[in-house]
């Protein structure tokens, strides 16, 4: 990733987009969230979904390996130009995660993160808090996903 | 067993679910599948980072959170889904072998302002070890049915 001076408010990341089929839907459904409108067409026919849709967190997993995908193109890419690759902390959590409209079957949700604040750290000198906020957004152009999440990122060692 | 309605859920109540015990191998597939970081995958390349070892994702401890959930309390209860979650923090890193449990506390009831068939219950999940440390707490609010629907409020 970039380090912390070089990142700008307003910036965004496009993370790509992701299809949700109805066997993953199931599959994911069965292993963590097996409410009936997330695992059987007719049970979710008759819920207030409508129709079978994606559990919340499997919207939320994807953008997860969609973000990890992100940043290993970007530090591989760093590293082709032979520059440093800036060190990326964990999250410590998230905030405001919305579900604003169902994911149903075959939907393809198109993944973004911008970057919304940046401030030093008070107690760490050598990082920066990068506040994103999360999006994700179906083939009909709604926003179905948010969230606000805030990350350390390495500053440059020449601005410490 | 009749099921649990919004009506069933005052601020101030507490209960427990679980237990589940989170295997090394579930850390690694889920890992692999949606979350594929060094410390999520591998003992001795997580041994180097800040986690100081394996241990599961805070995405995969969000979905074994509502696993427990669903298995203990919304498969017993008139849910209707959440829209979102106000809050999530990881505490404490989640090991291979950590026998989970899930401690509800609800914290605020109200009825829909447009639906007088639905009510809201917020509540704070604490995902808990044996030692009953707090490895990830979340604040939600969930839909349920109300058993007498009422006048929107």
């Amino acid at each position: 990733m970039k380090y912390f001076e070089d990142i700008q408010v307003g910036e965004t990341f496009d993370l790509g987009r992701h299809t949700f089929t109805a066997d993953e839907i199931k599959a994911f459904a069965h292993r963590f969230d097996p409410q009936p409108f997330h695992v059987d067409e007719d049970a979710a026919a008759q819920s207030h979904f409508g129709a079978l849709a994606a559990s919340g967190w499997h919207t939320a997993s994807v953008w997860m390996r969609l973000m990890v995908e992100y940043r290993r193109r970007v530090v591989e890419a760093t590293r082709a130009r032979g520059e440093p690759v800036a060190g990326v902390g964990p999250a410590l959590g998230f905030r405001d995660m919305k579900w604003l409209k169902p994911v149903y079957v075959d939907d393809t949700i198109e993944y973004a993160s911008e970057v919304i604040e940046l401030r030093p750290s008070g107690s760490r000198p050598t990082q920066g808090l990068m506040t994103i906020r999360a999006t994700g957004v179906n083939q009909h152009g709604v926003l179905v996903f948010s969230f606000v999440s805030t990350t350390l990122v390495e500053r440059r060692p020449d601005e410490r | 067993m009749p099921k649990l309605h919004w009506e069933d859920f005052k601020p101030g109540d507490v209960a427990i679910y679980g237990p589940r015990r989170v295997t090394r191998e579930e850390i690694v597939a889920y890992a692999a599948e949606f979350d594929p970081q060094p410390m999520h995958l591998d003992e001795a390349a997580a041994g180097t980072t800040l986690l100081g070892g394996l241990a599961a994702s805070g995405w995969h401890t969000c979905c074994l959170m509502m696993r427990v959930l669903v298995d203990g309390l919304l498969s017993q209860a008139a849910s209707e889904g959440a829209p979102g979650v106000d809050e999530v923090r990881w505490l404490k890193p989640l090991r291979p072998g950590t026998e989970i449990r899930v401690r509800t506390i609800a914290l605020e009831s109200r009825p829909s302002k447009s639906r007088p068939t639905r009510g809201f219950v917020k509540f704070r999940f604490e995902v808990i070890d044996e030692q009953d440390t707090v490895v990830m707490d979340l604040v939600c609010s969930q839909m349920l049915l109300r058993r007498e629907p009422g006048a929107a409020a």
